[in-house]
Parts: structure tokens; C-alpha cells; sequence
């Protein structure tokens, strides 16, 4: 490919030896005809290692002065073969992959993963299960809308921010870590349960975290929400109707900033979503600007469940109580043979699963996240895809960010809430 | 087995059920889906509508004939009493051993909140279908990804391009059961074929054609300057070539 660069002559000061400045002596500027660059096109490639792109993204963008003309976006970088893995692993054996997907909320993906399979396999998990499991989620989109809030705020000038953001998720990382030993890869679900009860003053530590937490979000909002440059550079960017942000397949906080309510947890619920108090927050203009307000809205709505959920939690059994599901107790397995033998035939066979397919979407902290399990009723899948949000939210950047400033395209790329790793899987 | 010990020793003699029928009332559901939008289906367009099943409890699978595909889902997505204006996922299922592929659609209705799966099969000879792009815009990058991964051809898809994997991508459709875990090559050749990798193929034709000839100021000897991409590449020394043990394709 030849290249597209402009060329100048360098000529170095004899003397000094540090000028670089462009030779004048081959043509004088006014004797060159002016060349017509109206019409010029320019390709610029951002990425793949690319601080703005958050991630391994790759945008190849055809320019017009400033102006993007055409985005072509190229994915695949970080792509592991998640699904192809899956049907090598046993039902339980997945669960590590999930959280490697979004790094961002990986206790959603845990949670969304195995609630398919139960769907798939009829299993209903305990009342207790299930509270903790939508603590977990709603801690999560907390963990993953703050990174985004940070890493946005940065990409359109504001430093702090990010570090406020930053500062909050460490506590929320010290709560993946006291209850799965992991800070970023948790693997915390299993078929059926978890994969350990909630350690000894954990719920007051969230507590402690969901009262200090809105300060933090205060100070944010106070720097962001009224100031004129984030609002120069995000209302009316990216704007996307309502019409097109549904045929384009956006969920989440991305299709509700253009005015559709539409959200998994009200609209198919799972886990008693329907008998909590929340507001759906909804935007009208469906530009960076209410995407960022609606995120904002939704950190606070997650506040008031999650405390309605630490008050609902109750003693109780955390597994389902059926051996063909859930593993005995390690204490049993040192101690007994047939605990032993139980424990050997789950690991190495697997749960066994109906024949049939599954699809179940849950609200993610991206948009609809759902996992969708084929099975032929052995001990593995025969196909787990994922549903990613953030790869179907990705897919339409090329139309919100055409006509706008490159600069523009950046704030476009953060306001849409991407993680590379869940879009390549 | 039934009194919750976790150590009972029926539950291990009874070991991993069977993989037919469980004693789960919810999946073994025979009786057929009770969803309005099946007898509509079927009023419509009758012998295209091949069959239909519950799957996990409640969920309703459609299986349609792949070439009445485009104008059953168009019918789903406009018709007043359908609506379903979300598509959800669109992806395919390979079972192996020749079966047919499966392109599998999840269609969502924000009108009247329901949702429907629909299912062509494609034999694995004639692995075409129509584009749904035309209608759903969110179909564009989801076909391409099946297309990348399990090789369905979708007619009237604007830019079918492999999107996960490399453009130049050559050991086949990784998602199929004749596939791999590690691909088709050996290591040797996937890491000879990385290293020789062209710069030109980073970009395609549309994005080479962008901005038409490079522009030279007058003067500044942008003729005889040396194009390095057109530069002689250096061989790569021959790797020696390992054939892939057994033990490298089962994980």
C-alpha cells in the first residue's frame, strides 16, 4: 500500500544541527499551486492498541478534513474460542470462562450463565440463592457502569472522575475478593448454587459500601452533569431514534437513553425482579448525553434493590439439596467413601441435561445478555453461544458516528459501553 | 435418595441420569406449545411451518422451511398482531455426524412482550439462507459471525466478511464439529502462516480504495521514493513440520 503521507524534504541547520523545520529552499511556498484538497479523502486506522478504543478494537475511519465520513470497525483480536471450549467442558466446568468474557461484571456473567443451564435443566435454586445472586448482579452493574463512567470521563477530558470511580470499584473489588478469593475472575456460581455462602460480615461491608457509595456519585455528578464542556461534547452526538436503536439490536442503558423502556428485568423478570421498587430510567434524545445520565440514574436505582434485597436475605440452604446436582460437602468427601465416589462421578461426568435448547436473557450491565444452551442430554453442550450486548452495540457505530468530528468518535466509542473481551470472546 | 442426604449411595449407583426423558416434569414436556403466534404461523403459511416444540418449560421453538425463511420472519416482524421488532440473536447450531445446521433466530416483541424462536435447517451440503439485514439491521454482524464460524452463506447480505476470525483465514469454520479445538493445522504451519502475514491484508479493498492517490506536494521527489511494503521480503527459515499428535486435538 503506498503511502498517504504528505512528504517534506528535511534539511538540518549545519550549524546546530537541530532544525527540522521544512526546507524552504526547494519551492517557495507561493510558487506551488495550490493543491485542491476539498475533494481529499483520508484513511486513518485507530487501533488496535489504542487507549480511547478501550480494548482491542480496531477502527479503520475515512475522513473528510475532521469529518468521519465511513467507520469500518474490526473485531476479533481477543477472540479465544469461548463457545468452541464450551462444548469441551462440562456444565460446571464453564463457569471460569463466563467471567473472563466481561472482566467489567463478571458476577453477571457467572449468574447468567448458570441460570440458563437451570432453566435448561428445570432446577429451581433456593430462596436464598436467589437473593444473593441478584445482590451480586445489581453489586456488579454498579462495578461495571463506574469503570465506565471513569474511563468515558477521561476520554472527554476529565481526569477526575475517573479516579473518584476508581476509588469506589477498589471496595467493590475487595468484595469480589472476601467472597470468591478472586478480584476480577470470581467463578463464584455453580449449577444449582454458589460456590460458598456469604462470608461473615460480608452484607455489612456491602452496607458500608451502599451508604458511603452516593457521595462519590455526588461529587461525579456535580463535575459532570452541568458542566459545559462534558455537555458540548456530548448532547447531540450519536444521536440514535427510537425506531432505529430497536432495529439495530440496542439494549441496555444504550436503547433506553432513546426513550424504549424496554428492560429484561421488567419485561421477562427472573428472581422476583418484579417485586422490587425501581425506576427504569429513560432518556429522550438518545445522544452521549442521556447515556450518561441514564447510567447515572441506574447506579442509584441498583442502590435502593440492593437494599431491598440485604433486607430480604434469610438463613438458609444456598444449594439445591439434589446429589445429582449439587457436590457433598468436602468435609463428607475426606471422611466418607460413597461422599467420595458421589463427588468423582459429578466432576468427571458432568450434570446430565435434558434434550432441548435454552435461551434466557438477562439484563446485563451492557444490555440484554443471554445465553443460549443446546444440549443432547449429555454431560456437555452440544452449543453455548452468548448473546453479547456489547458486540450488537458495537455493530452500529459506523451510523451513530458518521458526519460527526473525529473527536467526536471517541466519545461515540465510550458513551456505547464496550468490552472487547465479551465482543471477541 | 429422595430424604436430601448428599451421601446416599442410590444417587451415586444411579450415577448421571440417562440423557432421554429425566424425571423433570418442566423439560419432558411432550405436549405441544401453546403460543399465539404458532396458529397464526400455521393459518398463514401452512406447509412451511414444519414443526414446533416447548424446550426448557416454556420456551416455544417454530422450525420453518429455510427457503420460506425471509418471508416468514417479515411477515413476524410487520404483521399487526406479531410485531416482533427485536431480534434478539441469530446463530447457529451444528450437531455433528451430518446433521443439519441449524440457523437459529430470537425474535422479540416489544408490542406485545413476547418472545419466539425460529429454526431453519440446512443441510450441510446447501448451507444457504436469505439475509435478514433488510429487516433487522442487528442482523448484519450476527450473520457475518455465523457465517465466519459455522460457513452459512446469506444471500443479499451487504458485506459478508469474516468478522471473529482473520480475513485470510484458511483452516475452515471453527464452530463446526469437524473442526478442531486446536484448528486444522499444525502449530508449525499456524505459527509460518502468522509470520508471514501481509500488511495489505490488515485492510480491504474498500478501505484501500479510500481516499484515492496519495497526495505529493510538487518538488518534495515523492516518485522515486521506495515503496517498503513492495520491498523483497525476507524468507522465513523452514519450520519443520510436526504432524499433530492425537493428543493435541482432544482437550
Amino acid at each position: 500500500m503506498a503511502q498517504k503521507t504528505v512528504e517534506f524534504e528535511v534539511s538540518r541547520n549545519p550549524e546546530t544541527g537541530m532544525d527540522f523545520r521544512p526546507a524552504q529552499a526547494l519551492v517557495h511556498p507561493t510558487d506551488l499551486e495550490e493543491p485542491d484538497i476539498g475533494s481529499e479523502r483520508m484513511l486513518i486506522n485507530i487501533g488496535p492498541q489504542h487507549p480511547a478504543t478501550h480494548g482491542v478494537l480496531r477502527l479503520v475511519c475515512e475522513l473528510d478534513g475532521e469529518t468521519v465520513v465511513r467507520v469500518i470497525p474490526h473485531i476479533g483480536y481477543l477472540h479465544s474460542g469461548f463457545e468452541k471450549l464450551g462444548e469441551y467442558r462440562t456444565w460446571n466446568q464453564i463457569v471460569p470462562l463466563t467471567d473472563r468474557m466481561d472482566y467489567l461484571a463478571p458476577l453477571i456473567y457467572n449468574c447468567a450463565y448458570v441460570m440458563a443451564v437451570e432453566k435448561l435443566m428445570g432446577i429451581e435454586v433456593t430462596e436464598r440463592c436467589k437473593v444473593v445472586r441478584l445482590i451480586l448482579m445489581e453489586m456488579d452493574r454498579i462495578f461495571s457502569h463506574l469503570l465506565w463512567l471513569g474511563t468515558t470521563a477521561i476520554d472527554i477530558g476529565a481526569f477526575t472522575p475517573f479516579l473518584y470511580a476508581f476509588h469506589q470499584r477498589e471496595k467493590i473489588y475487595t468484595l469480589h475478593e472476601a467472597l470468591t478469593g478472586a478480584r476480577i475472575t470470581t467463578s463464584a456460581t455453580r449449577v444449582g448454587g454458589m460456590m460458598a455462602d456469604l462470608p461473615e460480615g460480608w452484607t455489612d461491608a456491602l452496607r458500608d459500601f451502599l451508604d458511603e457509595f452516593p457521595k462519590t456519585l455526588d461529587e461525579i455528578d456535580s463535575l459532570l452533569t452541568a458542566n459545559a464542556i462534558h455537555i458540548g461534547r456530548t448532547q447531540g452526538v450519536g444521536v440514535i431514534s427510537p425506531e432505529d436503536a430497536v432495529n439495530c439490536g440496542f439494549t441496555g442503558p444504550n436503547l433506553r437513553a432513546s426513550g424504549v423502556p424496554y428492560d429484561v428485568r421488567k419485561d421477562q423478570p427472573y428472581y422476583d425482579y418484579e417485586t422490587y421498587r425501581f425506576e427504569v430510567p429513560i432518556g429522550e434524545h438518545g445522544d452521549c448525553y442521556d447515556r450518561y445520565l441514564c447510567r447515572m440514574e441506574e447506579m442509584r436505582q441498583s442502590r435502593q434493590i440492593l437494599y431491598q434485597a440485604l433486607d430480604r436475605l434469610q438463613d438458609g440452604p444456598i444449594n439445591v439439596e439434589d446429589p445429582n446436582i449439587s457436590l457433598p460437602s468436602k468435609t463428607d468427601c475426606m471422611n466418607d467413601m460413597e461422599s467420595m465416589i458421589h463427588h468423582f462421578k459429578l466432576i468427571t461426568d458432568g450434570i446430565p441435561a435434558p434434550v432441548g435448547d435454552c435461551y434466557f436473557p438477562i439484563e446485563g450491565s451492557k444490555g440484554e445478555l443471554g445465553m443460549y444452551l443446546a444440549s443432547d442430554g449429555g454431560g456437555k453442550p452440544v452449543r453455548w453461544r452468548i448473546r453479547p450486548p456489547s458486540f450488537v452495540n458495537l455493530s452500529v457505530i459506523p451510523q451513530l458516528a458518521e458526519g460527526h468530528m473525529l473527536s467526536d468518535l471517541i466519545v461515540i466509542n465510550a458513551s456505547l459501553d464496550i468490552v472487547l473481551g465479551e465482543i471477541d470472546r | 435418595m429422595s430424604d436430601g442426604s448428599f451421601s446416599g449411595f442410590e444417587a451415586v449407583a444411579a450415577g448421571p441420569a440417562p440423557s432421554e426423558p429425566l424425571e423433570n416434569p418442566r423439560a419432558a414436556a411432550a405436549e405441544p406449545p401453546d403460543h399465539p403466534s404458532l396458529y397464526a404461523l400455521e393459518d398463514h403459511f401452512g406447509k412451511a411451518i414444519l414443526e414446533a416444540e416447548r424446550t426448557a418449560g416454556d420456551q416455544c421453538v417454530v422450525y420453518v422451511d429455510p427457503s420460506k425463511s425471509y418471508e416468514i420472519l417479515e411477515w413476524l416482524k410487520d404483521d399487526a398482531s406479531q410485531r416482533y421488532d427485536f431480534l434478539a440473536d441469530v446463530t447457529g447450531v451444528d450437531f455433528g455426524g451430518g446433521r443439519p445446521v441449524q440457523v437459529v433466530y430470537q425474535l422479540w416483541s416489544n408490542v406485545h412482550k413476547r418472545a419466539l424462536r425460529v429454526k431453519c435447517e440446512l443441510a450441510t451440503d446447501a448451507l444457504e439462507i436469505r439475509s435478514v439485514v433488510s429487516l433487522w439491521q442487528t442482523a448484519d454482524w450476527l450473520e457475518r459471525e455465523v457465517f465466519d464460524l459455522f460457513g452459512v452463506r446469506f444471500d443479499g447480505h451487504p458485506d459478508l466478511r469474516r468478522i471473529l476470525m482473520p480475513e485470510d483465514y484458511e483452516e475452515g469454520y471453527p464452530l463446526r464439529k469437524d473442526f478442531p479445538l486446536r484448528g486444522r493445522f499444525s502449530r508449525a504451519e499456524q505459527t509460518r502462516r502468522a509470520l508471514r502475514q501481509d500488511v495489505d491484508h490488515y485492510y480491504f479493498q474498500a478501505e484501500l480504495d479510500m481516499g484515492g492517490e496519495p497526495m505529493v506536494l510538487p518538488g518534495a521527489g515523492g516518485e522515486a521514493e521506495e515503496n517498503v511494503f513492495d520491498a523483497p521480503r525476507t524468507e522465513i527459515a523452514p519450520v519443520t513440520e510436526e504432524a499433530p499428535s492425537a493428543s493435541d486435538e482432544e482437550e
